[in-house]
């Protein structure tokens, strides 16, 4: 009896969790007329229209590739800056270490807003509006305290005897980086990267305002913009949702461990 | 390297290796935020090409500005409606999958969906679920009954900030329970074995080991929750623009508002700036109570 009572509380917990999502996907696959007629809940037969509607409609395919480069060149250059920054806190002795610290965590607090119009009048200045650098060089910075957090949190774990035989031996620093500790920090490492790839996938706020035209649009401004005559289209609408989110669910599934690892380590340590 | 000794060479390495991350910053964090600061004390409508110093002025105005207190209180009703419940919830669920059965490993990552799915997306989809004529939730309320006609979730003042409460608490309530439940694990069970052999029940088990021990990962989440619930900004714009009637309006929608539709961009960064210093005050309130926990 109580196993029962148990089981229907995690039944309550997944339906929670994953039925707005679900309602998207069944949304997504009926036509028009079926989506403002309840019930039935389930659609009669698949409709895959609002699937083709949504690469036609708007260059959405454009979207998903900026999307790409976005999220893979800010994940790329905010590990490699990062991680250089994580072997030094962790590791080497120098003045004014632990403001670093404190200087990384404390930029983890700023609110985007309040540094969204001086970064737009900069990247104007620049002449990078509507550019996807625009948005990679605001990513990088704001996700190296997550990135640096992590990776610090994990090089702390891996013994410093490993390293000091090697500095004996003659290894500058960045060879001992890159040959022992990297290796050893590679759990750590993917943990940061996942969490950096969803933070960039997902960001809305400097998208909106530092892109203008279609060209450098991400997914998230692309859905919130989306084009609608009177009311909006809800079919491409879930269609695209189901589309981008994918992708996120199969991450979620295969590396849950990972990403658990990396908020933990985030946030619990140290 | 000859003659640099091993103290020079590791300032050496880490000033190197931290020069890059530190441009970074300066660049795209502290500069702008003193650049915001200097905005907050000029009047600046770039469209007439205005841009004067005006000291405090965009300050004082700011505290007679009735809309300014309205999205103040929404932000604060918002954060403690929104994190008191992501707490309650995420704790429940932690201490759920904290028990052992099989398959947890599934029903853990299809908790974490919510948490991967992008904002703007769980908004979309929300506000189809809220649609007041076809939308599914004001048909199974209908349906079980529990209402008589349907809502307008999104267009009715009473109803939208709840309306968009819940979704921030569907999007982010995985990530508190996962993290409590990475606190659970640390708690060692011979805590709870002694305590069985006392004669104490569940419940006194929960008040008198989990909760002190689970103390300082409840802080850490309290933290990391209150600071995004602050700033919130995507979910709440894309569902109800700050509407109907700016019930639903937060500093960083109004901010927003004043800077890119209106563009006061002294007036609108003296908003922006505000939300800033709140922000700060309220991680030192925090870390200052974090570090009591630690050291006592």
């Amino acid at each position: 009896m109580k196993r029962a009572g148990f089981y229907l509380l995690l039944a309550l917990i997944v339906l929670w969790s994953i039925a707005p999502f679900l309602w998207q996907l069944i949304t997504s696959l009926k036509p028009v007329s079926q989506l403002i007629l309840l019930p039935p809940l389930l659609p009669k037969a698949l409709y895959l229209f609002h699937y083709v509607n949504v690469f036609t409609g708007q260059p959405f395919a454009r979207f998903i590739l900026n999307s790409l480069i976005v999220a893979g060149s800010t994940t790329i250059f905010s590990l490699i800056i990062g991680t250089f920054a994580a072997y030094a806190i962790s590791r080497l002795r120098f003045p004014g270490r632990g403001l670093m610290l404190a200087l990384v965590l404390s930029v983890a607090m700023f609110p985007p807003i309040a540094t969204v119009s001086p970064l737009f009048l900069l990247i104007r200045w620049l002449g990078l509006r509507d550019h996807l650098l625009a948005l990679i060089f605001p990513y990088i910075t704001f996700t190296l305290p997550l990135g640096i957090w992590i990776l610090t949190q994990f090089f702390r774990q891996i013994p410093r005897e490993l390293e000091r035989a090697a500095w004996i031996d003659g290894c500058t620093p960045f060879q001992s980086l890159y040959r022992i500790i990297l290796p050893l920090a590679l759990p750590g490492v993917a943990s940061a990267a996942i969490l950096i790839f969803i933070f960039a996938w997902n960001e809305f706020l400097y998208a909106l305002t530092f892109t203008t035209t279609e060209a450098s649009r991400t997914i998230p401004v692309g859905i919130a913009l989306f084009p609608g005559i009177h009311e909006l289209p809800w079919g491409e609408i879930a269609a695209a949702s189901v589309i981008v989110t994918l992708p996120l669910v199969v991450l979620v599934l295969a590396l849950q461990r990972r990403i658990v690892a990396g908020l933990t380590a985030g946030a619990l340590k140290g | 390297m000859a003659g640099l000794g091993v103290i020079a060479r590791e300032r050496r390495a880490a000033f190197l290796f931290t020069a890059p991350a530190i441009f970074c910053m300066a660049v795209v964090a502290f500069y702008p935020i003193l650049w915001a600061l200097y905005l907050s004390l000029h009047r600046r409508l770039p469209i007439f090409g205005i841009s004067k110093f005006i000291g405090l002025r965009n300050y004082i105005f700011l505290a007679q500005d009735t809309r300014f207190w309205n999205a103040f209180f929404n932000t604060l009703y918002f954060t403690l409606v929104s994190v008191a419940l992501e707490f309650i919830l995420g704790l429940a669920i932690a201490l759920v999958l904290h028990q052992a059965f099989r398959g947890r490993g599934w029903v853990r990552a299809a908790v974490l969906i919510p948490w991967a799915i992008p904002t703007v997306v769980s908004a979309r989809m929300w506000e189809w679920i809220y649609n007041s004529d076809f939308g599914v939730l004001n048909y199974l309320l209908v349906s079980a009954s529990i209402i008589s006609t349907k809502l307008n979730w999104l267009g009715d003042s009473a109803l939208a900030m709840h309306a968009a409460i819940m979704v921030d608490v569907w999007k982010t309530t995985p990530f508190v329970a996962l993290l409590l439940l990475a606190g659970l694990q640390f708690i060692p069970q011979d805590l709870y074995r002694a305590a069985q052999v006392d004669g104490a029940g569940p419940l006194t088990s929960f008040r008198h080991i989990t909760l002190p021990m689970l103390k300082p990962a409840i802080l850490v989440v309290l933290l990391f929750r209150t600071l995004d619930a602050f700033r919130i900004f995507d979910a709440v714009y894309i569902l109800t623009g700050g509407g109907p009637a700016n019930t639903t309006e937060t500093l960083s929608i109004y901010s927003y508002k004043l800077l890119f539709q209106t563009l006061q961009f002294g007036y609108g960064s003296a908003v922006a700036v505000v939300t800033f210093v709140s922000v700060m005050v309220i991680s030192f309130f925090y870390i200052r109570v974090l570090a009591g926990v630690r050291e006592g």
